[in-house]
């Protein structure tokens, strides 16, 4: 991988019509959120294929169902908190039962957002991770936020795309796009094992390089398909961690990564320990991310302290250390749309 | 969008006669409902002259792509199950020209196989696998069984679906239209009124959404459950084109296509009698929604009216 340290300012304003010029069957489906999905663009130059429907969420889910049956490709476009729990039954019924190609984009992952419990998406992969024909993606730089399009429109079944928007750092060569199912491997140790998922693979980079510096031997796996759930790389990886394994996300601790990962443990009989790193049984509020991923001890530091815990002995590691990871301030005079 | 005000019936359903065909919904479901002391039958008496119109009048359908006595359930839907076996079949293929048909209130099931078995596209021997385990007639049934296109018995859902369909087939450039039969009881979920609003600001003239306002729900009569009413003011309010008709009337349904409007979706609130053809229900008021056989001396009543109604049909 390359880690070049160069952003993109939002990647999915321009890559969506990009993508849909090559797929006539592709629509743009929205609920009164175009501009702050990054759909503008989109919309300005294929009105025909921007679907508006207004605060209406529950109809949108159905209406993309009924789209889907006739043979288009709806790319739903909210805030991952109003396309997962608010819609969870329309979703059951009428997109995941029939197994449609319905692709539902859900913004503002996690917590790295100002809006606070009512737009913070911490529960969104651990209910679209049980739902039958239900396959979940955690976009995790621009380049997976690209190349998920594609990657989503070639699965024939619904999808569950955890985006997010403004400015994006580019972790991936745009040659290694995102693949369904496959994993990341960043960096090949033994020592311990560090798993990521989505933009919070920043963090754990940034853990992960310090902690080699010190001298430890880390392996470490980035993870964009929570389900399926299947590439053996993530066996492998759990098995090589001497100390045990680590696992960071923006999400609740529960039905995320940390539980995907706890099943593969329980189901393969793989004996390590896993320390599972996110927001644990609790909601955030409204706040800049770098403040509320320290608040809530899921950031870069976090790993660290994780990793000296599974070692036994403190590395004299500090914050500073760390350096900036550079989830965009909220407050900054670029930020994007409005909430 | 479609505009075929005169009756256009499916070439091989057009000569038969929808009064029969109710006739045959209310006591093939009486009789399957006594076989297995229950069933959804005040369904089957509001819906009987609604389901009988749309197969002999309405809808433009071709003929069933499906066997008459329907395979055993073949799993859900998935990409592991390339066997799984589409009900609505039994309404003939998608083509661009046909019309289509949701069936949403899947409470009224029965009503609906025993129509399909009236039109021909179910053979009677069907009924005999009502209920059974491991076949498709289910007692509130899905996207498997008979008739029956998307998976609906979760309230107040279909609309949307048939307000996406419907869209896409004028997308395509399809001209056959979409039709839906919903209950009266799906107008007190949230997500209708939704689906009502953007049917109206995108136009989506291709569909015609019949509501059978039986009154009734679970809990008894709707207006002493929660305020449904005025059903057709709301629905103009949202932009609606509304038929307001007595739904157990043949020609009152029969003259539906008049009523459209261009750009505008037809809802028609069929007024129906959850009683019609059976009395004997009515000393159940105010709960109709499910009925269970468990005294005699009213079975006894019921079998009395199931001659009544076979032997008018013979």
């Amino acid at each position: 991988m390359s880690e070049s340290g160069n952003y993109v300012l939002r990647p999915h304003h321009s890559n969506f019509p990009r993508f849909a010029a090559a797929h006539p069957d592709v629509y743009g489906v929205t609920a009164d959120l175009t501009r702050p999905c990054e759909l503008g663009l989109f919309r300005d130059l294929y009105p025909e294929r921007c679907i508006s429907l207004g605060m209406a969420e529950q109809n949108m889910i159905g209406f993309a169902g009924g789209m889907a049956r006739e043979g288009l490709i709806p790319y739903v476009h909210t805030f991952g908190v109003f396309t997962t729990r608010r819609v969870i039954d329309q979703i059951e019924m009428a997109v995941a039962y029939p197994n449609l190609p319905v692709k539902m984009l859900g913004f503002l992952p996690g917590i790295i957002s100002p809006g606070g419990a009512t737009h913070h998406a911490i529960d969104d992969v651990s209910l679209m991770r049980s739902i039958p024909n239900m396959t979940v993606i955690d976009a995790g730089d621009a380049t997976e936020i690209e190349s998920v399009l594609e990657a989503a429109y070639r699965h024939p079944g619904p999808v569950y795309v955890r985006m997010n928007r403004g400015r994006m750092r580019r972790l991936f060569p745009t040659e290694e796009p995102l693949q369904i199912d496959r994993v990341r491997r960043l960096s090949v140790g033994e020592d311990l094992t560090v798993f990521s998922s989505g933009l919070i693979t920043e963090h754990a980079i940034r853990a992960v390089e310090v902690l080699k510096e010190r001298g430890l031997s880390v392996e470490h796996v980035h993870i964009s398909t929570l389900k399926p759930f299947n590439d053996p790389q993530i066996a492998d990886s759990l098995r090589r961690g001497r100390l045990g394994s680590i696992s960071i996300e923006n999400h609740l601790i529960t039905g995320g990564l940390g539980s995907a990962l706890a099943e593969k443990i329980a189901d393969e009989g793989i004996g390590t320990k896993l320390v599972r790193i996110g927001l644990r049984d609790t909601y955030a509020h409204g706040a800049d991310p770098e403040y509320l991923l320290r608040l809530h001890e899921m950031d870069a530091l976090a790993v660290v302290r994780s990793a000296e815990d599974l070692l036994g002995d403190r590395l004299g590691i500090e914050p500073e250390d760390l350096g900036s990871v550079g989830f965009e301030s909220t407050r900054a005079s670029y930020r994007a749309d409005a909430l | 969008m479609t505009e075929s005000s005169a009756p256009a019936a499916s070439p091989e359903t057009g000569q038969i006669d929808p009064v029969r065909v109710a006739r045959g919904i209310r006591s093939r479901s009486l009789r399957k409902s006594l076989e297995l002391d229950g069933g959804y039958l005040s369904q089957s008496c509001s819906s009987a002259e609604i389901l009988a119109v749309l197969y002999t009048r309405l809808m433009r359908l071709g003929p069933s792509i499906a066997p008459p006595m329907p395979p055993p359930y073949s799993g859900v839907p998935g990409p592991d199950n390339p066997d799984h076996f589409p009900g609505d079949r039994y309404n003939g293929p998608h083509t661009p020209e046909l019309d289509r048909f949701i069936f949403s209130p899947t409470h009224y099931s029965l009503s609906l196989y025993c129509a399909l078995v009236e039109i021909g596209r179910l053979d009677a021997a069907a009924l005999d696998l009502v209920e059974v385990d491991g076949h498709v007639m289910e007692r509130i049934g899905a996207e498997h069984s008979p008739g029956i296109a998307v998976t609906s018995g979760s309230f107040g859902q279909s609309l949307s679906q048939a307000a996406g369909i419907a869209f896409a087939r004028r997308e395509k450039g399809e001209t056959g239209h979409t039709w839906i039969f919903m209950s009266d009881g799906e107008l007190q979920e949230g997500q209708t009124w939704e689906t009502v609003a953007s049917c109206s600001f995108h136009g989506i003239d291709n569909l015609t959404a019949i509501i059978d306002v039986n009154g009734q729900q679970c809990d008894g009569e709707m207006e002493s459950i929660m305020q449904t009413e005025p059903i057709v003011e709301r629905l103009e309010a949202f932009g609606a084109n509304v038929l307001e008709i007595d739904g157990n009337d043949i020609d009152a349904l029969t003259a539906i296509p008049e009523a459209r409007i261009p750009g505008k979706t037809l809802f028609v609130v069929a007024r129906t009698n959850p009683m019609c053809g059976m009395p004997e229900l009515e000393p159940r008021l105010p709960e109709l929604h499910y009925v269970i056989f468990s005294d005699p001396e009213e079975k006894q009543r019921f079998e009395r009216r199931l001659s009544l109604l076979e032997g008018a049909a013979s």
